[in-house]
């Protein structure tokens, strides 16, 4: 109990100290005034692509998560399904990242594909582009999106879907009115594990982006580490974390869902 | 695949959706395995050149990459014990008494994994810098210790739940102390869940990069090591240590699932 205290709130504490510390006689909202005036582009930036992110990982997650708890019978196939979707985090979140950097390479098969189907300009590259950072977030955080979805879909009582069917519903009113409403809890989780990690995020800019695809985490870990701006960089800690609180306060009125993540 | 649904077409197609993210899913995974062949140009490992077994030969060729993971290994060990003693003790403590704040505390324990890495990181930096704490493999245990017991006590919060008291009790009547009772009936009982929570704690401690950069000062851990690789030199021997890690992880979580099969089956009636 009181570790958490001590390594949760305490930390936090020292983070807001910090971030008004101003220094060198600046007033204490200086870091944030920096933060707003300076950094707002990034902050935009990163929870764009962390939307986007969300957005491709719900539609590529959902169906998965369907055929995992309704398509694939009861027996061996549920369970390896299971195990490859968790599969990837037991290869280095890191090495996982530079193997896109590999395969979205200038000379790779990827982009190679691309510009023979003309989808892409003759000199067009993918690396350094908003593209490869957006399906590099959404690849890493996918499995959170899967699993939540998967658990609410899996807890659904198969005889409401019977009866409805019974009750002449097509099955794609049946999937609408009773199986996506049951859902809900499971999206809602698994949009927030996969929103709130994907906006925080500095890797998969810092690998497979460019000097334009910065986004706040960069900015965050920049000034902490390099710059020791400590007053600046918690001050946009602080506002990051502020904006994602406010967010999913928001977004749980919104979806209408009693039970957080 | 069992189950169709009347609409063969739609079912096809959600199929192969499917099976479509899934390969999106494994694609790294296989070029991590094949690039561990490799015999890369030049320093870095990004482009294929030939086949060539000689990483898997000298797969400890380079002294830092060798300590970079053993002192991850260490770090995560230790983080994994600490957080899965304190996170059992505070479920233990949710699940049995109704107290003060218990509802605070429930929040409390979402509240690390719903913030992003950088803030936990960087507001761990704000307290070490503090108190003046010399960064090094003590901050790293802290801050890994630190996200890794919401996990644990989640979890086995998870297994509390369905847990009969009337177990422990029935053991106390019988004249056990209750310490007995609770290494004897209790820990038994609430096992798998703790060791699950463990080998996620090991897997998240071992992988962990943003909290790690903030908190490591000059140590460098496994990830820390791969990510400066990025300017340097990534030679495929990366890839080779990432896939023994993969083998060995599914090995290990094969023998895991084996053991609570067969733990339920020896007991039945146990939820």
């Amino acid at each position: 109990m009181l570790w958490l205290a001590v390594f949760f709130i305490v930390p936090i504490l020292a983070l807001a100290r910090t971030s008004i510390a101003g220094g060198g006689g600046a007033p204490w909202w200086d870091g944030y005034a920096r933060a707003f005036t300076g950094y707002g582009g990034f902050l935009i930036r990163s929870f764009r692509f962390a939307l986007l992110a969300t957005l491709i990982a719900l539609l590529l997650g959902y169906p998965l998560a369907y055929v995992m708890a309704f398509r694939s019978g009861m027996g061996r196939l549920k369970h390896v399904l299971l195990g490859l979707v968790i599969l990837p985090f037991f290869t280095t979140f890191l090495v996982r990242t530079f193997a896109w950097k590999t395969i979205l390479n200038d000379a790779g098969p990827v982009v190679g594909l691309l510009g023979w189907l003309h989808l892409l300009p003759a000199e067009g590259r993918l690396l350094n582009t908003s593209w490869a950072v957006i399906g590099g977030l959404t690849y890493n955080f996918l499995p959170f999106m899967i699993l939540p979805i998967y658990v609410s879909l899996e807890r659904i009582d198969r005889r409401l879907v019977e009866a409805a069917q019974d009750l002449y519903s097509g099955p794609r009113r049946a999937f609408r009115k009773v199986v996506l409403p049951l859902s809900l809890p499971g999206v809602f989780a698994g949009s927030l594990l996969t929103f709130i990690p994907a906006a925080g995020d500095f890797i998969n800019a810092e690998l497979l982006g460019g000097p334009n695809q910065s986004m706040i985490g960069t900015v965050i870990q920049n000034q902490f580490l390099q710059v020791h701006d400590y007053p600046l960089a918690a001050a946009l800690s602080f506002v990051l974390m502020a904006i994602l609180s406010i967010g999913v306060i928001v977004y749980a009125r919104v979806v209408g869902t009693e039970q957080l993540a | 695949m069992s189950g169709g649904k009347p609409r063969r077409g739609w079912g096809g197609l959600l199929d192969a959706w499917a099976a479509l993210v899934l390969l999106y899913l494994f694609l790294p995974i296989f070029v991590i395995v094949l690039y561990s062949f490799n015999r890369p140009e030049g320093r870095f490992n990004f482009v294929w050149k030939s086949f060539s077994l000689d990483a898997w030969r000298h797969p400890f060729a380079y002294p830092q990459l060798v300590d970079a993971l053993l002192l991850s290994l260490k770090v995560a060990a230790v983080a994994t014990v600490v957080a899965a003693v304190f996170g059992t003790m505070i479920a233990l403590a949710l699940c049995r008494y109704r107290f003060r704040g218990s509802g605070a505390v429930g929040l409390l324990l979402v509240l690390p994994l719903t913030t992003p890495e950088v803030v936990l990181g960087s507001s761990l930096l704000s307290l070490f810098l503090a108190v003046n704490a010399a960064m090094g493999f003590t901050t790293i245990v802290i801050a890994h210790v630190m996200f890794s017991v919401s996990y644990v006590a989640l979890t086995v919060r998870a297994r509390l739940r369905g847990f009969d008291w009337a177990l422990e009790e029935a053991a106390l009547d019988l004249g056990a102390t209750p310490w007995r009772a609770f290494t004897r009936v209790t820990l038994p009982l609430i096992a798998p869940g703790i060791v699950a929570a463990a080998m996620l704690c090991f897997a998240l401690s071992l992988d962990d990069f943003i909290v790690t950069l903030f908190n490591s000062g000059s140590a460098v851990t496994y990830p820390l090591y791969v990510y400066g690789a990025r300017r340097a030199a990534f030679p495929p021997q990366i890839d080779v240590l990432a896939t023994t890690i993969l083998v060995m992880s599914l090995g290990l979580l094969g023998g895991t699932v084996r053991w609570q099969r067969r733990r339920a089956r020896a007991a039945p009636a146990n939820p």
